[in-house]
Parts: structure tokens; sequence; C-alpha cells
């Protein structure tokens, strides 16, 4: 059996939870005010799941860096290889809101937040792809 | 010199700001919206997190997409947007004349306007502040200034670093800087409760295992050209260091993340009162300050934690420069908002009772099964904790209201 304290974050009220995993693979739940609570922590235990935010290179934009969230919210025990995969990806300037700038390893989506005009240099080179949405890095 | 009559101007281009002009331009005035950088949308832009739009649009988005979305709205609106603009002075002409001076691209402008609506957003207090004394190395940010360098410039301002302060700010910061494998070796909290939500406790700093150090405080930094190192004590119940308590904490960065304050400095020159416990003006139940015409909404008016509240007091305060240029505000008997038990501060200041009124309250310490309640009414909010760093957000009825006399005393109140 183990046992495991939170801090529920479902409303201000912060309440302390104590998270039994007994042996028959049942959880119980104790020091929750409400059933939000309940429902809260045994999805903290059994599969913690985050939203992963980060910034990706862009090249020839007018700023250097694009925001990008996962598409979904992703196992706590792989956001630390999500962020090194996204530290490879270099996205191609335009990148338009909504955008799939990379795929991770497992098919995790990384979608822009934000919006990176074409540099003034790019376009006066005419470097200027019109549909970067469709150049998807895959990270290996 | 060139020459405009408006309606309305609005100061400021961040989501009170757009969400006003917005809302204006839908009521059928004629609106110019003047903003200091070549951009719209404010401090959101650089906000790479989400929990944005939660009550506004029903969904949880990044800063960026929030404002992309708020200004979609203002594109299908008639407004004069003036960018790279700065407001040099307002002049209280008449009572329903405002002029208000522009230092733009084109030259110094004069924007003739019957209402003026306040939302230059707000400052962030700086490290001299908050008393942190010691040396004056590199490596010393504001979280503002740390989080556009990350997250709009791509640029990491430093790997060992310590964070003072843990307002959601802070706790956001600290969680950025991990993931992009700093590591970050304290936050430092005067209070002894965290100043941000539990919600970015946990997801901040315990899902990262960074330590939080509470009743804490940076006495001073120390380093020749870098941050080498700060020097952290325990302080006694007013705050004071407690001698023989200081610790070295070693690192290259230190971020000062104390609090934001509202940006003021015009309003304070036209005459508004303003309110100590908030920083902003007073104002009535329309968002109007003491200076007739003149609205003040976002964290101009009041620090909100959530945007959709800035949003939300942005339309107020275009709907109340509505009615004050339409001249249907009469005089009224205010009655006064009253801080009772636990209540820190409160806004608006003044209401008529005649429409129902949304309050935006604070409470001064952490409390467990409470009411937040109107004294001699039936209103009352059962809330299962309350916090300092949690907006408790009221809409009482005018019905609650109309009945009471001239004075109208919100407090706390223990369950048992």
């Amino acid at each position: 059996m183990s046992e495991v304290t939170l801090t529920c974050v479902v409303c201000p009220a912060a309440c302390e939870l104590k998270v039994l995993s007994l042996p028959s693979g049942e959880i119980r739940v104790e020091g929750a005010g409400c059933a939000r609570g309940v429902e809260y922590a045994k999805q903290e235990v059994l599969d913690p799941r985050r939203v992963v935010i980060t910034v990706v290179k862009v090249k020839g934009g007018d700023l250097p860096v694009v925001s990008v969230k996962t598409s979904q919210r992703v196992p706590k025990s792989r956001i630390a290889e999500i962020m090194r995969a996204t530290a490879e990806v270099v996205a191609d300037a335009p990148v338009e809101i909504g955008q799939v700038v990379a795929v991770c390893p497992g098919g995790v989506e990384l979608v822009a937040t934000r919006r990176v005009k074409a540099s003034a240099d790019q376009r006066a080179q005419g470097g200027l792809r019109e549909n970067a949405g469709q150049h998807v890095l895959k990270v290996e | 010199m060139l020459e405009t009559k408006l309606d309305l101007v609005v100061v400021g281009g961040g989501p009170a700001g757009i969400a006003a002009a917005s809302k204006a331009c839908e009521l059928g005035m004629k609106v110019g919206l003047v903003e200091n950088r070549e951009v719209l949308g404010g401090i959101p832009l650089q906000c790479v997190h989400t929990g944005f739009g939660v009550h506004v649009f029903g969904e949880d988005l990044t800063g960026p997409e929030f404002v992309y979305r708020l200004i979609d709205r203002l594109q299908r609106a008639d407004v004069g947007l003036f960018l790279k603009s700065h407001v040099h002075s307002i002049e209280l002409k008449a009572f329903d004349e405002k002029i208000v001076t522009v230092l733009s691209p084109k030259g110094v402008q004069r924007l003739y306007a019957k209402a003026v609506v306040f939302s230059t957003g707000a400052r962030e207090r700086t490290a001299f502040e908050i008393g942190v004394t010691g040396e004056r190395p590199d490596g010393v940010y504001t979280a503002g200034e740390a989080q556009t360098l990350m997250d709009l410039y791509g640029l990491m301002p430093g790997r060992r670093v310590v964070i003072i302060g843990s307002g959601d700010v802070g706790l956001i910061m600290a969680r950025r800087f991990a993931l992009e494998g700093a590591e970050v070796k304290a936050v430092i909290e005067v209070l002894p409760y965290p100043g941000g939500s539990m919600r970015n406790v946990v997801s901040c700093l315990r899902d990262f295992g960074i330590p939080l150090y509470l009743s804490h405080r940076v006495v001073s930094i120390r380093g020749g050209k870098r941050v080498e190192k700060v020097v952290v004590a325990k302080v006694d119940e007013e705050m004071r260091p407690v001698p023989g308590t200081e610790f070295e904490v070693e690192c290259d960065t230190v971020v000062v993340a104390a609090g934001l304050r509202p940006n003021v400095e015009l309003l304070e020159k036209m005459g508004a009162a303003l309110d100590p416990a908030t920083g902003g003006p007073v104002v009535n139940e329309t968002l109007e300050t003491t200076v007739p015409g003149v609205f003040a909404a976002g964290n101009a008016l009041v620090i909100n934690d959530l945007v959709d509240y800035a949003v939300e007091q942005g339309e107020r305060a275009a709907e109340g420069a509505h009615e004050f240029v339409s001249n249907r505000s009469g005089s009224v008997a205010w009655k006064r908002v009253v801080k009772g038990r636990n209540v820190r501060l409160i806004v608006p200041h003044y209401v008529s009772g005649e429409r129902d009124v949304v309050f935006y309250a604070r409470v001064k310490s952490p409390e467990r099964r409470v009411f937040f309640e109107l004294l001699g009414s039936d209103l009352k909010l059962y809330q299962q904790g309350v916090r300092p760093s949690e907006m408790i957000r009221l809409r009482a009825p005018s019905s609650a209201i109309s009945n009471l006399g001239d004075r109208l005393v919100f407090q706390v109140r223990p369950l048992e």
C-alpha cells in the first residue's frame, strides 16, 4: 500500500489530500472537500498529465522564436523528453497561430500560439514560402 | 497640428483597452485607441502559458491566442488606432471636453474627446522598492524582463536562478526557467504564505521540485560583474530580517517578481483621487474616477488575477463612457463601499443602488470556510477558502443594494 499527499488545485480552497493506493488496486482519497477533489487526486496518482508550453526557433521571422503548446495534455514523465526535442525544432516564417510546427516522438503535436511574420529581409529576398504550414518538421 | 474630434479616447492597448475600444465602438461612439508600442495586446503577448480566457471565451488559451481573439473583435469595429504613440498630457477643458496631447510618428496630435478610458496597465515593482541591497552586478531582472527575453526573443537570462516573490508571475517564471533546463535554486517569499494561487504553487514549483522559502527575504545581492550569490534571511512578524538566520544561495541570476503597481501618473496629474489599498483610482460603479468622464479599467484600476476581469472592466468603462457622453448620468446620491472584517481592498468604491454591480475584492489573510457577504443584505458568497492572491468577484443585484443606507459594508465571515 502506498500513500501520497497532494494539494488539490481544483479550487482556491486547496484541500490537503491523502491518497492511498490499496493492494486491491482501489484508490482511496481522504481530505477532499468535494467530489472534484477525489477525481483530481485519482488522475494525479494514476496518470498525471500537463500541457507543455515553450518556445521554438523560427527562421526568417520578425521574431526569433514562436510560442507553442502541445495539442493535448501529455504524461508528466515525458515532459523532459519533449522539451529536449523542442530545442531542436526550427520553424520557417511565417508561422500562423494554430499551425502545427513540429511533431515530437509519440505523435505529440506542437501548435503555434503566436503569429510570427516573415522578417522584412526575408520578404525582400523573395525567399518567402507562402505555405509554411505544410512543412511540418519531424523530430526523431 | 493634427487635430481629431472623438467621443472617447482609450489610453493603452492591452486587453482592457482593446475591450473598452471595441465595446464603445459597438455602442456607436467615435473612438481613438492610443498605444505606445507598435503592437496592440499588452502584456499577454509575452505570456506563453495557458490560463487566459476561461471566462471570456470559455477556453483555456495562452496569452497571445487570447489577445488575437480580442484584436479580431477590434478589427470588426471602426476604431482609430494611434500606435507608437505616447500620451503626453490630458487637459480638462470643460466638463465634457478633454484634450489629449499625443506624441505620434506623425508628430504631435491633439485628440478632442468627451470621455477618456485609462487602461494603462501596471508596472513591476523593482528590487529597490522591496529593500534588496548590496552590489549591482549584471544578472538582475524583473520577471517581465526575463519573460520578454525568453519568450519573445528566445534568450536565456541565466542558468542558476533565484526568484524573489511567489506571486503568480514569480511562480510561472520559475516553471519557465526549469522547463528550459535552468536550475531554479529557490523562490523566496517574505509572507508566511505563497503569494500566488495554490494551483501555481503545485504546477510550477512542486512539479519541478523547486524549494519555496516562506517568511524569508533576500537582504542583499553579491557579485562583481555578474551575480554570484544572494544573502537570504528569515523574517519576523514585522517582516524584518532576524539577525543570525542569514544564509547564502549561489546563483548567476536574480528574478524580481515583487508584484505590480497600477500606472496612474497621468490620472494623478489630473487630480483623480487614489485608493492606497489598490494603488489605483477611486471609482464609482461605472468605473468613472473622481474626474468626471474619466474612467479606469484593467490593471490600471486594480491588479487583477485574471485577464478576463480586465476585459470585463474595459467593457464596463466603455458603457460608463457611453452614458456620460449621452448625458444620461444625472446627479446621484452615492453609497460608500466600506471594507469590513478581513477585506484588504474592494472596487468599485461608490455605488448608486440603481443597478447591478460587479465587485472585485481581496482578503487580508487566508481563511477557510467563509462567507463573503454584504452586511444587512441576503447577498453572500460561500468560499471553501480565500487567499489574498485570489481575487473574489461578486455580482450584486441592485435589489440587494438599493434598500441599504449610505454605507455598504463587505466582510468575510467564518461559517462557524
